[in-house]
């Protein structure tokens, strides 16, 4: 609600406009001396008029900026339970370590000779993922999740392509998967066979075993899957796919509720992704990188891209080209992208892992289940959930409990937006209808997720109450009411125009 | 006026001679909230039943519209791609979505009609 004061500013909450709208033309934070006059070289492409700079000194900008910030919502300042995001607190020692010069300040073309150390810590985090995963191998290079899959579906190519086999074409893919999962096998020239659930909201291995045949590549499944469900038949769905020579990629997007529980490895995966930014800390990259490892099975390991480093008698070094019969990289796809994945979170990662300790990162995977269990058992008597629990990490309730009141799952979110909460994720999966996908992740105390549940319950209660206008009028207290979604898509306003020049008295 | 028949993934054709009109069914468009945006099969496109036919973009979600049968497009809606909204005003009538040459007219009345579909659409939630 726009406050009564005459600067439009609410005390603290100060209102700020465009930097466009700030400052006027001309107007800059620095005194440079005029360029010298060179005769042009662009042949006729120079540029005909200014390039509309906001105008404004350096004050202005790191003010705008500032007050900008204010109004983010981040992990830091409140529980953010965007399921499929795992937003975990990111600890501070991370920080730390990954700003000590000796990694935050190396360049990926020094010398192998002169980053032993940056190397032998990607060599250990590497160690690390294929404990935790059970698997053999490890790439490193991926920049984040979808990254990663298509490193993982690149290998499974590659194998497929060294057998000879080339009439593969086919990808397996549940309904409920995470949208990346069908670009990722489109992208990599597949076509996506899509799979259902079956009435307990996991994989119909009927119908799995109804799509096999000899042109199938693989499956991509998530386990967890998107429902925050355990796939507990995923070792017959292994299994059914390795029977016709096919590979098992899976998603490691939910790898928190599992991670030093259960073993990919174990359930016959062949090659999976695991976001150092979601289940290792730096949720959504901290707002820089992420970074996806692949880890792969025996069978997938020889096709991993390049580089990758390996130790050699104390000394690591790094692989950048396929080697010759039997060296290192002989078989690998080859290179993904420039260098060897992303080094700062490499050193947070490894961090947070040697920080938990083995018990410690079992002990985040069971805090994580039991908090959205909590939530989903708390909530059961005001919200409806479309399968029943116990679930792993996430709680999924659908809109079923708003049924007849006139709000929304929409509605809902943006009440909860006034409460001071990031909302949950909202219609995704697709599969459930409203869904609202709720990952508390282990960062929060009980007290905490009861504050949370507390509001949930309420607002729920709200809605059965009669109170349709309360929701269709949130958000009332953010700095701007609700987004006009619909106009903003139709009729997108991509730049800013500056206002119509008015008359110029002559100076 | 030709009878209209309608698929499990909420489309609906009306025959007239060899030419059925497609378009998504209200139940859909309400499914989907504020249509933003409608990717059309350009004329001469040889579709397949079950294949991807277009792309329909709503505020929540990207859904692709599939063929309900088999044939060759003759025109597509030029209003529903200039006004998107059309859709949900209109996703019957006006708001169609393409015309098709229907390569076996069998196909068409194998799919469900009007009753046989609000039934169906009862089942879903």
């Amino acid at each position: 609600m726009k406050p009564d004061t005459v600067s439009g500013n609410r005390a603290l909450d100060l209102e700020e406009p465009l930097l466009f709208e700030l400052g006027r033309p001309g107007r800059t934070g620095v005194d440079l001396p005029d360029a010298p006059k060179v005769a042009s070289r662009l042949g006729g492409l120079d540029r005909e008029g200014s390039i509309g700079l906001a105008g404004v000194s350096e004050p202005e900008v790191v003010r705008h900026f500032v007050r900008l910030s204010r109004n983010n919502y981040s992990i830091d300042a409140n529980l953010y339970p965007l399921g499929s995001c795992t937003m975990k607190h990111n600890p501070r020692l991370n920080e730390k370590m990954a700003r000590l010069p000796g990694f935050g300040d190396v360049h990926p073309l020094q010398p192998e000779s002169t980053v032993q150390g940056a190397l032998e810590l990607i060599h250990a985090l590497g160690h690390w993922l294929k404990t935790i995963t059970g698997m053999p191998a490890v790439a490193m290079p991926p920049a984040a999740g979808a990254h990663g899959e298509l490193c993982g579906m690149m290998a499974i190519r590659a194998a497929h392509e060294a057998k000879g086999d080339t009439n593969r074409h086919r990808v397996l893919i549940p309904e409920s998967a995470h949208g990346t999962n069908p670009a990722t096998a489109a992208q990599c020239g597949f076509t996506v066979d899509p799979i259902p659930g079956n009435e307990r909201g996991r994989i119909d291995l009927a119908a799995v075993k109804a799509k096999l045949g000899p042109d199938v590549a693989g499956i991509m499944l998530t386990n967890p899957n998107t429902l925050g469900l355990f796939e507990n038949e995923v070792i017959e769905v292994a299994q059914a796919i390795h029977s016709v020579g096919g590979y098992f990629y899976a998603d490691g997007a939910n790898f928190n509720a599992i991670v030093g529980k259960a073993r990919p490895g174990d359930m016959g995966v062949d090659a999976i992704h695991i976001n150092l930014h979601k289940t290792f800390s730096t949720p959504h990259g901290g707002g820089g990188p992420g970074s996806g490892p692949v880890c792969f099975s025996a069978a997938l390991a020889p096709y991993a891209p390049l580089p990758m480093v390996i130790e050699q008698k104390g000394r690591f070094h790094l692989i950048e080209h396929r080697g010759g019969k039997n060296e290192p990289g002989e078989k690998s796809f080859g290179r993904m992208r420039t260098f060897n994945g992303q080094m700062g979170m490499f050193v947070r990662a490894l961090s947070y892992m040697m920080s938990h300790g083995a018990d410690g990162l079992r002990q985040v995977a069971e805090d994580a289940v039991l908090s959205a269990n909590y939530i989903m058992a708390s909530c059961a008597a005001d919200m409806t959930s479309p399968y029943p629990g116990p679930c792993m990490h996430e709680a999924l309730f659908d809109d079923r409990f708003l049924e007849g009141t006139g709000v929304t799952t929409l509605d809902f979110a943006k009440a909860m937006i006034d409460e001071g909460y990031h909302p949950m994720t909202v219609y995704f999966p697709l599969v459930v209808h409203g869904a609202m996908l709720t990952e508390p992740t282990e960062t929060e105390s009980k007290e905490s997720v009861d504050r949370f549940i507390h509001v949930l319950r309420t607002l729920a209660k709200k809605a059965k109450s009669g109170d349709a206008a309360f929701f269709k009028n949130a958000p009332r207290y953010s700095p701007r009411r609700r987004v006009d979604e619909t106009t903003a898509a139709r009729n997108p306003v991509l730049r800013w125009t500056p206002p119509a020049p008015k008359a110029q008295a002559a100076e | 006026m030709a009878e209209r028949r309608y698929t499990k993934d909420h489309e609906w054709i009306e025959l007239n001679g060899a030419i059925g009109t497609v378009g998504i069914t209200n139940h859909a468009q309400e499914q989907l909230g504020d249509i933003v945006f409608v990717e059309l099969p350009a004329g001469g496109k040889k579709l397949t039943k079950g294949g991807e036919a277009a792309v329909v973009e709503s505020v929540k979600a990207a859904s692709e519209v599939f063929a309900p049968v088999s044939g060759e497009v003759v025109e597509s809606n030029p209003e529903v791609s200039k006004n998107p909204a059309l859709v949900n005003q209109a996703a019957e009538a006006g708001g169609w979505f393409f015309k098709i040459k229907v390569a076996n007219p069998k196909e068409v009345s194998e799919l469900m009609d009007a009753a046989t579909y609000k039934k169906f659409v009862e089942t879903q939630h």
